[in-house]
């Protein structure tokens, strides 16, 4: 019987890390990010890993660890303003970077996960992301070719799953998980539910069980970056 | 006397229209909300995936999972609706959003717009912002007029990595505020001025050319 429930997120991520390889990572900030699997890419010390995230995370937490452990060479990303660690890599020329526009990496890797081998945006026209690139006019407007990625393996979040490796995300924390479930050879899932398959309503999954290759329950800190409160006014 | 962050962020709010949904960037533009007039009714989207954006929360509300595109905890509305990143750009550069009212580093008379780095000096990323101008309807700058060490923001070439060309149609400063022909030939246009700021100073502290257009 095949089985896609792993005890732990080590062993969920062995066999599937080798040095140089892609890997995607879900989440926005530290919102929706595989916490635990990214600690145990850490401990695998797997090395030179090109990782596609919308963010680094902060220093010390998230991707961030990565960065500290210097496993990472090379970022795909749309912002890393929150981690110096980050800049401080990438000004002294120590770490690659591609920046992508926000909206062209989630749309890359919803087109890598579906088959679909480049797009056209009208995103970045004009600007540093669309140099080199073929670019195209459609009904009198100028759009630049983008690419769909793929990564080795995809290692995403999510609030609730099944032994199927259905998920249901929630709130902002789905973000790019979704597609990066989609886009990886290879993907992890570690949510803070897992149910018994049968147990999810089938018309509220997000992410269909076939993308999904192994999945762990995690214990989550789920850090906050920006805690912004209003006051009750008294009555 | 020019205008202060939050009259910057008064009058970005007289461009919101009834039925609008809108997408604000950080720092100033987040200010706008504040001033969304009474009895209107306006939705705002954030890019990390949800439309629909509630006030920030009460410390006993605060969710790890429910946070804006600036990474600020917030609270959700009886409308709100969440979705993927994608599904969520998708919306931004199908043209369904009405209004962007985001930061600028540089504009110049062109509506060309830089926000998203200094080569050597900063590197922050441009997020979203490539998106938003590329397919949101309307797009607002609310920036200083000038740099700290005074230099104008306003130019005739933008001297920093673009974020996009050709995309700004309104920009308000604490000086005033100009009218861009994104897409045409006129002169850019100089439609308003802050309380106690002259023609002659904001003339003087405007590298580009424009046109006044007072009332």
């Amino acid at each position: 019987m095949a089985n896609k429930v792993y005890s732990d997120a080590k062993s969920a991520l062995e066999g599937f890390t080798f040095d140089g390889m892609t890997v995607m990572s879900g989440g926005f900030g530290l919102c929706g990010i595989p916490e635990n699997l990214i600690i145990a890419l850490r401990d695998s010390e797997v090395k030179a890993i090109t990782v596609i995230s919308n963010n680094a995370g902060v220093d010390g937490w998230g991707l961030g660890m990565l960065l500290e452990t210097k496993q990472i060479k090379k970022m795909i990303s749309s912002y890393v303003g929150e981690n110096k660690e980050f800049a401080r890599q990438f000004l002294a020329g120590e770490l690659e970077l591609e920046f992508n526009p926000q909206g062209t990496l989630a749309e890359r890797c919803r087109a890598g996960g579906a088959g679909i081998a480049g797009f056209y945006t009208k995103t970045g026209v004009g600007t540093l992301v669309a140099e080199g690139k073929e670019t195209k006019v459609f009904n009198g407007e100028t759009y630049v070719l983008e690419t769909g990625l793929v990564a080795d393996l995809s290692i995403v979040k999510a609030w609730k799953g099944d032994e199927e490796g259905n998920l249901i995300f929630r709130k902002t924390a789905r973000n790019f998980n979704p597609m990066m479930a989609t886009a990886g050879k290879k993907c992890v899932a570690e949510v803070e539910i897992l149910v018994p398959t049968g147990e999810l309503d089938p018309d509220a999954i997000h992410t269909p069980g076939i993308y999904v290759d192994r999945i762990v329950k995690g214990s989550f800190e789920k850090r906050i970056e920006q805690r912004t409160v209003r006051q009750r006014e008294n009555a | 006397m020019a205008w202060s962050r939050d009259q910057l962020a008064q009058r970005a709010a007289k461009e919101l229209r009834d039925g609008f949904y809108v997408n604000l960037g950080i720092g100033i533009p987040t200010l706008v909300a504040n001033y969304i007039p009474e009895g209107m009714e306006v939705t705002l989207q954030s890019e990390n995936g949800m439309l629909g954006m509630g006030p920030f929360p009460y410390e006993d509300e605060v969710d790890a999972d429910l946070i804006n595109a600036g990474k600020q905890t917030i609270t959700a509305l009886k409308k709100t609706s969440y979705f993927s990143s994608s599904d969520s750009f998708a919306m931004i550069r199908g043209g369904h959003i009405d209004l962007s009212i985001l930061g600028a580093m540089e504009v110049n008379d062109r509506g060309d717009l830089a926000n998203w780095m200094v080569p050597g000096k900063m590197v922050k990323g441009m997020g979203g912002a490539m998106d938003l101008v590329a397919g949101v309807k309307r797009v607002v700058v609310v920036m200083e007029h000038t740099s700290k060490d005074g230099a104008s923001k306003l130019l005739t070439q933008c001297t920093l990595p673009l974020t996009g060309v050709n995309v700004v149609d309104l920009v308000i400063t604490d000086l005033g505020v100009f009218e861009i022909d994104k897409h045409g030939s006129q002169p850019m246009k100089l439609l308003e001025l802050a309380d106690g700021v002259s023609l002659e100073e904001i003339t003087a502290k405007t590298q580009a050319a424009f046109v006044s257009a007072l009332r």
